[in-house]
């Protein structure tokens, strides 16, 4: 038999009046176990990880994620009947002081035991005084067993508990500034009707820095309708209020609302791993690599390289292979799982690549066997199966380090985020004629920047400059690479 | 894209030491136990220790913080106020409090849920604190650990004055006052190390450097390290690995006889790191970077102990998984005596201000029961 407990947002941090459920981590008919992360609740104070009281299935999530619930509301349903076939009546939730119950008194336990009444607000009346007494203990209007819970007043005194106290300035009502005005695009009737119910005689509710750039702006706030929650103007309501009434749809109508999913998803979920799982450190170097682009000037016109493109980043992609195999574990990955660094025997080159589908990094399989014809041809057919959209999965996995060509955006450098699973990223910036101090004189010279980022858990400072400083000087001088 | 690792990357159990980055470098840091488990040897602190002890420090530890990771989740349950988490702290706290013996008298700040332990002091006596119920449901006396302190640095006042009580009556005990590294800049803190310095009084200040004064980092509380200000007041000070629980009790052991024996106050940093939020009610991640989390994740004073006992034979997975199955068990026991706490009656405010009740307050008590009794119905 079902035997349903709710649990009611407690007070996470020290007097908070409210959260926002910023995602639930179950979901209805889950079974949870006591202690076991409900959901993640963003208070002022901090975000937190709020724990199962009970052990049971989920029957009811009560409000959306990124809703803002005033503490005291109840979040959650929980079964804790495990389906059994009859609840002892002992076990009714009178008085046993369990979260998200009601005990005899009114009181429900928040958080110092003594959390808000669902029955009475009042005082209890004073002995001889009846005609009190009758008026304030009458309500008992809200049925047991009916959870139509978003809406259960959480005060007697609470008109209707859907309409938000409303509190002057503040960084709640900041906060909900926020949350409404980044959650919904504007509603003018609701907004409206609940700008006048907040309002009042009150002077018009924004958050300083919005005070301040109304202020700035010149305009009055009295005259400013705020479509906030609660009627609080937000910065928008300034603008819509600067740029009249052109802008009908209020605040928030010239932005455009993309779903997060495909490539984009994967990217960002990959980066976000990437950036918080290896410690990253990036290192840059300037570099004269003219001699390089006349060495390139020179082999574009020989026959074994007739066909495939003779692009400077062929010469990255070369000196980087020539300075991994000299230095082998910028070439590794990090297993967690097993508590080994796995130093990969070949070189798979990833080239990031922007394509119409997002980004996404081909590599070239066991690139430091090809020759440099080869190696021009695997890219050249990389580069373009990937702008092409045709790149197969088994291209983009197995790399094992990473060139990012941010040059060709006429960008000098960046800070890479590793590939996930590789220990080094190299960026490679735009050539540029630069003042360059040659044989003692400052003449023009054929300049780029390299920014190499690798996971530090794996590669050392020391590891990671020698590395760079080797790339760097084989495209100052190729001719460095017979030494290699 | 699409076969991207994306697991999750939290440690859960790391290989202790794996990668670690050692502490910056200390050759003064006191150690008997690397991050990784080794047994290593120290010229000034030996510590013998037989096999039941060692496995005894592991069920201490284990404990401890088991009984806090509920007390955190009561607390977001809304069963507890506030909650001081000790994560990362327990073998500072373990090792110092099974360094005493009996007669000799601890004075914890708010944190020392470990030290509480090793005492006899009961977890729900504890909770009841936090939870608002009372302040605090031991008996100091009975258990030698005082009441928490939530004053900063406060205790270390009556750390010295105690300890100068014992010295007066000629008993050979001694006092281990018990702060944090915020306290340090506390006028009281230096006050009392000025007076237990003049008068040698048997008192140990056992400070444990978490790292952070709330979020203000120790740099910013101190140009030297903390260890180095003893100096100043004219007794030792020593830097011991706060995460290793052999270390600190051996440490402890030695300050303690010394005080015992009337050579004055020491004082102990034991450096160590605050795993956890200050209270339930901060959010470190707004000052501090998950890096500096994951790395003194490897040095934690729980796995390096279990590593020892591992690699040793000394305790195999059945001890660890009895540990665990106690911890539960406590844990449930912690649970449910926490949230069946009843609500005390409003009269007891009057009941133990003093130890002997004055006509005043007298007065007052029953003027509150009339009161309440002025109303209709059930209170």
């Amino acid at each position: 038999m079902a035997e349903l407990r709710q649990f009611k947002l407690p007070d996470v941090g020290e007097g908070l009046t409210e959260g926002e459920i910023l995602s639930w981590l179950v979901a209805v008919g889950d079974s949870v176990t006591v202690n076991q992360p409900l959901c993640e609740v963003e208070t002022a104070k901090a975000a937190v990880e709020l724990p199962s009281p009970f052990a049971g299935t989920v029957t009811e999530l009560l409000f959306d994620a990124g809703t803002t619930v005033d503490v005291g509301a109840p979040i959650i349903t929980i079964d804790v009947g495990g389906g059994s076939d009859a609840a002892p009546a002992e076990d009714a939730p009178t008085g046993s002081g369990l979260i998200g119950e009601t005990n005899a008194n009114g009181r429900t336990a928040v958080l110092v035991g003594y959390g808000p009444r669902s029955t009475e607000a009042k005082r209890r009346p004073r002995r001889g005084q009846p005609v009190a007494a009758a008026q304030v203990t009458a309500p008992q209007v809200l049925p047991e067993a009916d959870h139509s819970p978003a809406h259960t007043p959480l005060l007697a005194t609470a008109p209707d508990a859907r309409v938000k106290p409303v509190r002057h300035g503040g960084l709640e009502a900041a906060r909900a500034a926020e949350a409404a005005a980044a959650r919904r695009p504007a509603d003018p009737a609701a907004s409206a009707s609940s700008a006048t119910a907040g309002r009042g005689a009150l002077r018009p509710l924004a958050k300083p820095p919005v005070r301040k750039y109304a202020k700035e702006l010149g305009i009055d706030l009295t005259t400013v309708r705020g479509t906030g929650e609660g009627g609080v103007i937000t910065r928008a309501d300034v603008d819509a209020a600067l740029a009249p009434p052109a802008e009908p749809q209020g605040a928030a109508a010239g932005d455009t609302r993309i779903p997060i999913k495909g490539v984009r998803k994967h990217t960002a979920a990959a980066m976000v791993a990437s950036a918080f799982t290896a410690p990253h450190v990036t290192e840059f170097l300037t570099v004269d690599v003219t001699r390089t682009m006349k060495l390139r000037e020179r082999l574009a016109t020989r026959p074994e390289l007739a066909g495939v493109k003779v692009s400077p980043l062929l010469f990255v992609a070369k000196a980087l292979l020539l300075a991994a195999e000299r230095h082998p574990m910028v070439n590794s990955s990090w297993d967690e799982a097993a508590q080994e660094i796995v130093v990969h025997g070949a070189v798979n080159l990833g080239i990031a690549a922007a394509t119409p589908r997002g980004l996404i990094v081909p590599n070239v399989k066991d690139a430091g066997r090809l020759s440099l014809a080869e190696l021009a041809g695997a890219l050249t057919e990389l580069t373009e199966t990937a702008r092409a959209g045709k790149t197969q999965p088994q291209d983009m996995t197995g790399g094992t380090i990473t060139i990012t060509n941010v040059g060709v955006f006429g960008v000098d450098t960046g800070t890479p985020i590793l590939n996930p699973g590789e220990s080094a990223i190299l960026a490679f910036g735009a050539v540029r004629a630069m003042p360059w101090v040659h044989k003692g004189k400052v003449v023009p010279r054929q300049v780029t920047t390299l920014a190499l980022s690798f996971d530090h858990r794996i590669v050392d400072g020391e590891l990671g400059s020698r590395f760079l400083a080797d790339v760097g000087a084989l495209l100052h001088d190729p001719g460095t690479a017979l030494a290699f | 894209m699409t076969a991207l690792q994306q697991g999750t990357t939290e440690v859960v159990d790391p290989v202790p030491g794996a990668g670690a980055p050692h502490l910056p470098d200390q050759p003064d840091l006191v150690q008997l136990l690397t991050p990784e488990g080794e047994r290593v040897e120290h010229p000034d602190y030996r510590l013998d220790i037989s096999d039941d002890e060692l496995r005894g420090l592991y069920r201490d530890l284990a404990l401890v913080r088991r009984w806090d990771a509920e007390a955190t989740a009561l607390q977001r349950q809304g069963e507890l106020g506030i909650w001081a988490s000790l994560l990362g702290q327990e073998a500072a706290q373990v090792g110092a409090g099974r360094a005493l013996v009996d007669g000799d008298m601890a004075f914890p700040t708010y944190r020392e849920h470990g030290v509480a332990w090793t005492r006899g002091v009961d977890p729900l006596h504890v909770m009841s604190l936090f939870r608002g119920v009372d302040q605090g449901g031991w008996d100091p006396v009975a258990r030698s650990f005082n009441l928490y302190t939530v004053v900063i640095g406060a205790q270390t006042l009556h750390a010295t004055g105690y300890a100068m009580g014992l010295q007066r009556d000629g008993a050979e005990n001694a006092a281990l006052a018990f702060l944090g590294d915020g306290a340090t800049s506390q006028g009281e803190v230096n006050e009392a190390m000025i007076w237990a310095s003049t008068f040698a009084a048997p008192v140990v200040f056992f400070c444990q450097n978490n790292q952070y004064a709330i979020s203000v980092p120790i740099e910013r509380q101190s140009r030297v390290p903390l260890y180095q200000r003893a100096a100043g007041f004219g007794f030792p000070g020593v830097r011991v690995d706060g995460n290793d629980v052999l270390a600190v009790l051996a440490v402890t052991r030695a300050a303690l006889a010394a005080a015992r024996e009337g050579s004055g106050p020491t004082f102990i940093e034991a450096f160590t790191y605050r795993m956890g939020a200050h209270t339930t009610s901060d959010d470190p991640t707004r000052y501090r970077l998950a890096g500096e989390l994951e790395e003194w994740k490897l040095r934690d004073p729980i796995a390096r102990l279990k590593a020892h006992l591992s690699r040793t034979g000394i305790a195999g997975p059945e001890f660890f998984t009895a540990v665990d199955a106690e911890g539960d068990e406590l844990a449930a026991r912690i649970r449910k005596g926490t949230v069946e706490m009843p609500d005390p009656a409003g009269t007891e405010m009057f009941d133990h201000v003093f130890a002997e009740q004055t006509p005043e307050l007298a007065q007052q008590r029953e003027e509150f029961v009339a009161y309440h009794a002025s109303f209709e119905g059930e209170q």
